[in-house]
């Protein structure tokens, strides 16, 4: 088996397709959405809930098609919300009610 | 303990294939031979780190590839550094 096979979907550096595509490589700007999502990482972080390896590790383990359909800051949101419920911070309930309320 | 210079081989392990895993090592250098260039420090690990484990601190060091080692394409002079940890390296 090859590398690129063995590999996990998200390590895509070097990977022979990418030499066929596309690079998107424009400057994004930040919408109020990204801000916000960055700012609750950070105040996680600040109080010892999550570290941005957990957060690597979140974004890593979301599902191909669904990693590639989200935004960056998407990512980091699915991320948070699945480490927090895996840590036990807040509970489904509790997720499904804020989302209902929103 | 690598010292600038040495030879050393990234391991050829794949735990990713064995359930959820962090791993900083990148899948195209894995097997690779490549020349360490600079300890870089301990650091805890982060493959631990991820799960919120107690992370013991691992030494991390740059090594450089030659980009032929890894890809065909480009010029044979090219290399490619990265942050490789300890447990990760071996001497060939």
């Amino acid at each position: 088996m090859d590398k690129e096979t063995q590999r996990a979907h998200h390590d895509m550096g070097g990977v022979a397709k990418f030499m066929c595509e596309t690079v998107d490589i424009e400057p994004h700007g930040l919408d109020d959405f990204d801000r916000e999502v960055d700012a609750l990482r950070q105040l996680l972080s600040a109080k010892q809930l999550m570290s941005v390896d957990e957060l690597r590790r979140g974004i890593e383990a979301i599902p191909e098609g669904e990693y590639h359909r989200l935004s960056y800051y998407r990512r980091w949101m699915r991320s948070i919300a699945d480490t927090l419920l895996r840590r036990g911070v807040i509970t489904e309930a509790e997720l499904r009610a804020a989302l209902e309320g929103a | 303990m690598f010292v600038a210079g040495e030879t050393v081989r990234v391991k050829d392990s794949w735990p990713e294939a064995a359930g959820p895993v962090h791993i900083r090592t990148p899948h195209y250098v894995r097997g690779v031979v490549g020349e360490v260039v600079r300890f870089l420090g301990d650091y805890p690990n982060p493959e631990d780190l991820a799960f919120a484990r107690p992370a013991e601190r691992r030494g991390l060091y740059h090594v450089r590839f030659r980009r032929g080692a890894l890809w065909p394409e480009g010029r044979a002079e090219d290399d490619v550094l990265i942050e490789i940890f300890e447990h990760w390296l071996e001497r060939p």
